[in-house]
């Protein structure tokens, strides 16, 4: 499937404040590409739990948001990209409840219910990239 | 601060309307605010709105439900009125139900639950 991209936009995560704004561009992106309100709302809280995640584990990163087409469909695709401790364990941060001091541990397997594609790289000590795509519903 | 959300007084009941993108730091002062009103006033129950809320995470779920929790311990109940659908579905499928909160359809349905009755003027 190969995909294309239609629109780029590259946010920096400094603050805990960046959690709004990504969610904010992400919310917006999706009504203008026409999701639903049910497709908007999963897609932006993924974006928040992802963002907060990039924030309390590395502090800092970097958020790509793109509107991608499949030739048959468009859709979402966010990248969280940081360079804090990665993950150790990833199978039981995917399976929840790996809480930490702010969230309740669904940030990663939340996220991923809610989304069509997900993947996780992290490598301890180097940091972790997680993608979602999520296609606007027929 | 960044901005405050009024909390308003029904007799023995506060009842908050959260209508703005809740930042983490806002929702956590709500929470405490929330807390200090109802010794203040010994209120009986708490009501939060939050029909406009269209997106609600794990973080704010999480504050919500330990209002929630706190203000039991207090002794006042609180009731969470007015959560959209999408919103519901969300939290659901991520797979928080928010078990320990009691919820109401809307802001009359919820003074109901606590015993307020509204009568006509």
């Amino acid at each position: 499937m190969k995909i294309s991209i239609l629109s780029h936009k590259a946010m920096q995560i400094t603050s805990e404040d960046d959690v709004v704004l990504v969610r904010r561009e992400v919310r917006a992106l999706a009504q203008g590409q026409g999701f639903d309100s049910f497709a908007t709302a999963a897609v932006t809280t993924a974006a928040s739990e992802l963002t907060r995640n990039v924030f309390v584990h590395a502090r800092s990163g970097e958020v790509d948001i793109d509107v991608v087409s499949d030739g048959r469909r468009n859709g979402l695709r966010v990248t969280f990209r940081d360079k804090g401790p990665g993950i150790a364990d990833i199978d039981r941060a995917m399976r929840g409840g790996y809480s930490t001091a702010r969230s309740l541990g669904l940030g990663l397997s939340g996220s991923k219910r809610l989304v069509d594609e997900f993947t996780l790289q992290s490598i301890v000590g180097t940091g972790t990239t997680v993608t979602f795509v999520k296609w606007k519903p027929f | 601060m960044k901005g405050t959300i009024p909390v308003l007084r029904l007799g023995d009941i506060l009842l908050v309307t959260v209508h703005i993108d809740l930042e983490d730091d806002i929702a956590h002062v709500l929470q405490n605010d929330l807390l200090v009103a109802i010794e203040k006033h010994g209120s009986r129950g708490l009501l939060i709105d939050i029909s406009g809320l269209d997106m609600v995470d794990s973080y704010v779920a999480r504050v919500l439900a330990e209002t929630g929790q706190m203000a039991k311990l207090m002794g006042a109940v609180t009731v969470l009125v007015g959560m959209r659908p999408e919103v519901a579905a969300t939290l659901v499928r991520m797979g928080y139900a928010m078990g320990g909160i009691r919820a109401a359809l809307d802001v009359e349905d919820g003074l109901a639950l606590l015993g307020y009755q509204l009568r006509p003027v």
